[in-house]
């Protein structure tokens, strides 16, 4: 039996940097970075805006070549000669702030998309898509239209776009920024037992505290000008963890700590 | 506290009136009335201004003679030859345009460099009186159909390309950002995506296309024709048929309407997740 030491890590990060703008005028987004992503973690990388933390996410996902450093996933590299590698890619799931579902696609559609692209028959997407919706918590609405469903209902739909092809990795940007505190307490709940459920490796983005300490095991919090890790903090909490977590002296103290430490570095 | 002041009981039934359908409400049923009693109003006023001064029907004739003149024309095969003449003309530069109109149009959207370089040459093509290069088209494709199929679509082309053009302009960033972390090909950017998020773009260019192109084939027709509603109408100036005149006026009229809420059908047969078609 392997131990987790040695074997790879889901996403591996080297001396990645991004850089902005123009000669003129260059931004450096992201100083060189280390970073290392163990499979089955779920990661939370905090920060004030303008710390990078979705310029990094954005370089993860494929969605942002990376200046310099290399950037491997599952052990392959993501890039070559400025070439998103399509077959890695697919270890990717990405979710974004807005939910971005297609509005002409009804729900099930929508959560096919990913397999429609891949090519795979219309009876496996529709079983795919049904199971999905259950796994998220929106059965009975897959014959609606995106405009129909509330906001934390779209998100939902759009974390099953994001595990319809099974990916190992689900990248999240700020997907609960959008949503009442109510309604986003009860999305970090659902998102924590789906996480318990599939066992993804998660790296999520956030600028909320208490979000990030509820839900991660490992907090990286970045500071700005130009974005590096300032910290990295352990959440050694148990799970499944309840909102009623948020009262205890544990989470507290971490809550604490890094609040004070944002205070400094923004 | 207990739970039964939390929710109502679950036997709870909404007021009798809730959710009943109303058939149409006072606002949308405003023109079903409206309309017809104007149309009379107008009609009357014009049945008795003639009466009363005695105009020559050369001049205006009475709305019973234009109304028996269109009857006569509903009646006549030859007549409707000419109209059939009109659709066909209308459609095919119709076709033409969207045909051309989308392909250019998806291909400007996308790729600026190209827009910067023929923009110029859209705009002079715009710009240029269409209906003056007629002659042209005649001397080059003759009397036929085919130069008034090309006024046609020369002038269905514009709102369609430029429509399209703002379509794929408009396409969300977090919708392609979608489609990039998906490895989507170009292909499928553009038919899962570019095109159905144009589409209430391209159908408004459509809507106006469509009547610019009735306008090109009429016009087409009378200047360089023997066939169509057009050519009917400078016969009926000619054989100073005034209530022809008239008649062969609200055919083409009519043929407008047909044509402008049969794209309007399309809008909603096609995208009825769009804003724009919802229910008033």
């Amino acid at each position: 039996m392997q131990t987790e030491h040695v074997s790879a890590p889901a996403i591996g990060l080297s001396k990645i940097e991004k850089w902005f703008g123009t000669r003129a005028q260059p931004v450096h987004a992201l100083a060189p970075t280390d970073l290392d992503v163990p499979a089955g973690e779920l990661l939370v990388l905090l920060g004030p805006s303008g710390c990078g933390k979705t310029t990094m996410l954005r370089m993860m996902g494929g969605l942002l070549e990376p200046t310099g450093g290399d950037l491997t996933i599952e052990n392959r590299p993501l890039w070559k000669d400025g070439a998103r590698q399509g077959e890695t890619l697919s270890e990717l799931g990405m979710v974004f702030q807005d939910a971005n579902l297609f509005p002409w696609l009804t729900i099930e559609d929508n959560i096919a998309l990913p397999l429609e692209l891949k090519g795979v028959g219309k009876a496996e997407r529709m079983a795919r898509a049904h199971e999905l919706t259950r796994l998220v918590g929106i059965s009975g609405f897959e014959k609606r239209w995106p405009k129909e469903l509330s906001g934390g209902m779209r998100q939902r739909a759009a974390i099953a776009r994001a595990l319809s092809y099974d990916p190992k990795i689900l990248l999240m940007d700020e997907p609960f920024g959008a949503l009442d505190a109510m309604t986003r307490d009860q999305m970090n709940l659902e998102l924590q037992r789906i996480w318990m459920e599939t066992r993804k490796t998660i790296v999520l983005v956030t600028h909320s505290i208490s979000e990030a300490t509820f839900l991660a095991d490992r907090i990286v919090l970045l500071s700005p000008r130009p974005g590096r890790i300032d910290t990295i903090v352990n959440v050694p909490m148990a799970r499944p963890r309840s909102l009623d977590v948020q009262t205890t002296p544990e989470f507290q103290d971490i809550a604490r700590t890094l609040r004070h430490r944002l205070n400094e570095i923004s | 506290m207990t739970d039964q002041t939390l929710a109502a009981p679950a036997t709870a039934t909404p007021p009798a009136a809730f959710g009943a359908r109303k058939g149409m409400s006072r606002e949308t049923a405003l023109p079903w009335i409206t309309t017809p009693l104007l149309l009379l109003v107008l009609l009357a006023t014009w049945h008795f201004y003639v009466r009363g001064t005695g105009i020559s029907s050369f001049i205006l004739p009475a709305p019973s003679a234009v109304w028996d003149s269109w009857m006569d024309m509903l009646s006549s095969s030859r007549a409707w030859g000419h109209t059939w003449t009109t659709v066909y003309v209308t459609l095919m530069g119709f076709a033409w345009a969207l045909v051309i109109g989308v392909g250019l149009g998806v291909l400007l959207g996308r790729t600026r460099w190209l827009e910067l370089t023929l923009n110029p040459f859209i705009v002079a093509t715009q710009v240029i009186p269409k209906v003056a290069l007629l002659p042209l088209f005649v001397v080059w494709f003759g009397f036929g159909s085919t130069s008034k199929v090309i006024v046609a679509a020369v002038l269905a082309f514009f709102p369609i390309l430029t429509n399209t053009v703002l379509g794929v302009k408009s396409v969300d960033a977090g919708h392609r950002d979608v489609m990039t972390s998906l490895n989507a090909s170009r292909w499928q950017i553009f038919r899962r995506l570019e095109l159905p998020s144009s589409l209430p773009y391209i159908l408004t260019g459509m809507e106006i296309g469509i009547v610019l192109a009735i306008i090109g084939a009429i016009v087409g027709e009378y200047l360089g024709g023997n066939a169509g509603l057009g050519f009917m109408l400078v016969s009926k100036m000619n054989g100073y048929e005034t209530d022809g005149l008239f008649a062969v006026i609200i055919q083409m009229t009519l043929l407008g309407f047909f044509f402008y809420f049969a794209t309007g059908a399309l809008r909603r047969f096609t995208i009825p997740w769009h804003q724009s078609v919802e229910i008033k």
